[in-house]
């Protein structure tokens, strides 16, 4: 009875000695990560906080629901809210297209993409000032169509997309090309038809990477700063968002209201990893029990 | 097996017309559109514009703030993000999960609000800057602000591609090396490290591309002085708000050619030291 019991904790010993490090190491190691944790992430947010609350709650409330702040939360509201479901769809088209077809161009395809991701927002925002700027491609196009793009809302809404068109696309065409189309063929075999397939089959074995997709696409979308202010032209109550509402306040020494503004962002920050995080636990908790299974 | 691998060319698996359609009407629009806009606006530049506008001091300055700030502050990231990393994968302790979790905070904060509360740190008259200054260490308002912002949007970069790499190590190889004779350290040094210098060079690369580009965040804490801390985002915001359109155009192409140029250069690097690793072994 006693043997066994003290071989393997031998066993156990040996093992730490041989490929295990000192017990300083590893005291080291944890406590320069907790402290650059510490430091760069956990400051910053309480400091967001604290700022915003140091004037005491009414000078907060009344920060976050004063007109132009109204304003601005509505136009952000707006602008996730069109570019979200749209960057959804295109995620859900190209996923679709790229993992389940072979077909020339296939890769360009996906590096184009991808291309939104290596722009410098600052950029992202002038492409679409330089399309519907004076002398644009498509400048002549909009006014005969009696649309102001630039310094109005289409503008941030176009901005917003292009910065968040790969999140969900990316998302999916890995999820799909992994998922294999076995299923989906045997529902076609059996009868579905394109969209049933859809519906009952790819849609319900992709869910939790489209949501996966959809809140990080939705947090750049509410957050995007440099590409929007860009193309917003910064006119108060009318094309601010909820980022470039929290620029004005902070450059007009009004700390206590764009820390308030900077708050509700942050929260939003907070929930989206927080969503992230369980979806990536669920995951890894499948993956985990799939091999247990196999 | 190939036929029942891809049906969907032989007309099996229906919407490839639908979808295919639907991704190219998104990208002509958002993609392809906009950077034709920018291709013919430079090309009615001459090469003289480009010359003129790229090597006035103001911008050369700008340029060489914006790439050694982005530089640095990816090298301290590839230090700080490899011990993370490094913790995170290795070493259990309470907290770790959350720990785990936090580190993608930089990736869903909005930057203007990260520009802003690192700003309010480090300011003179801020938490931390305050009992900086008395030791004659300014941040804010000079090039280490910028550095400071991009560590905190670069990081996570690092950690996020070293954490696959440093999971996927097989045990066996360090035991093999313990059981030849080699001390922790050299086994660190000759084993450990090789194997993750790819993932840890391209995490570095991903962080200096975010970085030179990154606006936001550093717009607050770097006070914007020009050939001291005005970095070339925002020398695009200004020529672009005094409607100097071809100045903005030809600095926008300056930094477009700049971070692909990188971007290939990592795609070699990770593409050499694979290849390299696969011949040794």
């Amino acid at each position: 009875m006693n043997m066994p019991v003290s071989e393997t904790s031998r066993g156990k010993v040996s093992r730490l000695k041989a490929t295990g490090d000192p017990s300083w190491v590893r005291a080291v190691c944890i406590g320069l990560t907790l402290g650059f944790i510490a430091l760069m992430l956990l400051l910053p947010m309480i400091v967001v906080f604290t700022e915003a609350f140091r004037k005491g709650l009414h000078v907060y409330l009344a920060a976050i629901t004063e007109a132009d702040a109204r304003a601005a939360i509505r136009l952000t509201l707006l602008a996730a809210g069109i570019a979200v479901p749209l960057n959804t769809l295109f995620g859900l088209a190209a996923g679709w297209c790229i993992a389940r077809f072979r077909f020339p161009g296939r890769n360009f395809l996906t590096a184009m993409i991808d291309l939104p991701f290596s722009v410098s927002p600052v950029v992202a925002g002038l492409l679409f000032v330089l399309l519907f700027g004076s002398g644009g491609l498509l400048a002549a196009a909009a006014r005969w169509a009696g649309i102001q793009v630039l310094f109005a809302v289409p503008g941030i809404v176009l901005a917003t997309m292009f910065v968040t068109l790969p999140f969900v696309a990316r998302e999916l065409i890995a999820l799909i090309q992994e998922q294999g189309d076995e299923e989906e063929m045997a529902a076609m075999v059996l009868g579905a038809n394109g969209l049933q397939t859809f519906w009952r089959v790819t849609l319900p074995n992709i869910r939790w990477g489209l949501l996966y997709g959809m809140i990080l696409c939705n947090a750049r979308a509410m957050g995007e700063f440099g590409a929007v202010s860009v193309v917003s032209g910064h006119i108060r109550g009318v094309t601010n968002t909820l980022p470039l509402h929290v620029e004005i306040l902070f450059n007009e020494y009004n700390f206590a209201a764009s820390f308030a503004a900077a708050s509700l962002l942050t929260v939003l920050a907070l929930v989206t990893l927080v969503i992230k995080t369980l979806i990536e636990w669920r995951e890894q908790y499948k993956t985990s029990t799939d091999v247990l299974e196999s | 097996m190939r036929r029942l691998k891809h049906p969907g060319r032989f007309g099996l698996l229906p919407g490839f017309g639908l979808t295919l359609g639907i991704t190219l009407a998104f990208l002509g629009v958002l993609v392809i559109l906009p950077f034709a806009a920018l291709t013919l606006r430079s090309l009615q530049m001459s090469p003289g514009d480009f010359q003129r506008i790229l090597t006035d001091p103001r911008v050369l300055a700008s340029f060489r703030v914006t790439f050694l700030a982005a530089l640095g502050a990816a090298c301290v990231s590839g230090l700080f993000g490899f011990v993370v990393a490094w913790t995170l994968t290795r070493y259990p302790f309470p907290g770790r999960r959350l720990v785990d979790a936090l580190i993608d905070l930089p990736f869903a904060l909005p930057t203007a609000v990260s520009g802003i509360a690192l700003t309010a740190l480090y300011a003179p008259n801020g938490w931390l800057g305050s009992r900086l200054e008395p030791l004659g260490i300014k941040i804010a308002y000079t090039p280490a602000g910028i550095m400071t912002a991009l560590i905190f949007i670069g990081f996570p970069f690092v950690v996020r591609t070293l954490q696959p790499a440093l999971a996927d190590l097989e045990e066996e190889y360090e035991e093999a090396a313990a059981s030849l004779g080699a001390n922790r350290w050299q086994t660190f040094l000759k084993v450990i490290f090789p194997s993750v210098l790819p993932a840890l060079l391209t995490g570095i690369t991903m962080a200096f591309a975010r970085a030179l580009g990154e606006y936001g965040s550093v717009v607050f804490i770097s006070g914007n002085m020009p050939y001291r801390t005005e970095i070339v985002p925002l020398l695009i915001i200004t020529r672009l708000e005094q409607f100097d359109y071809t100045g903005a155009t030809v600095l926008a192409v300056a930094m477009l050619g700049a971070s692909f140029a990188l971007l290939l250069a990592a795609n070699l690097i990770q593409w050499r030291l694979t290849r390299y690793a696969y011949e040794r072994s």
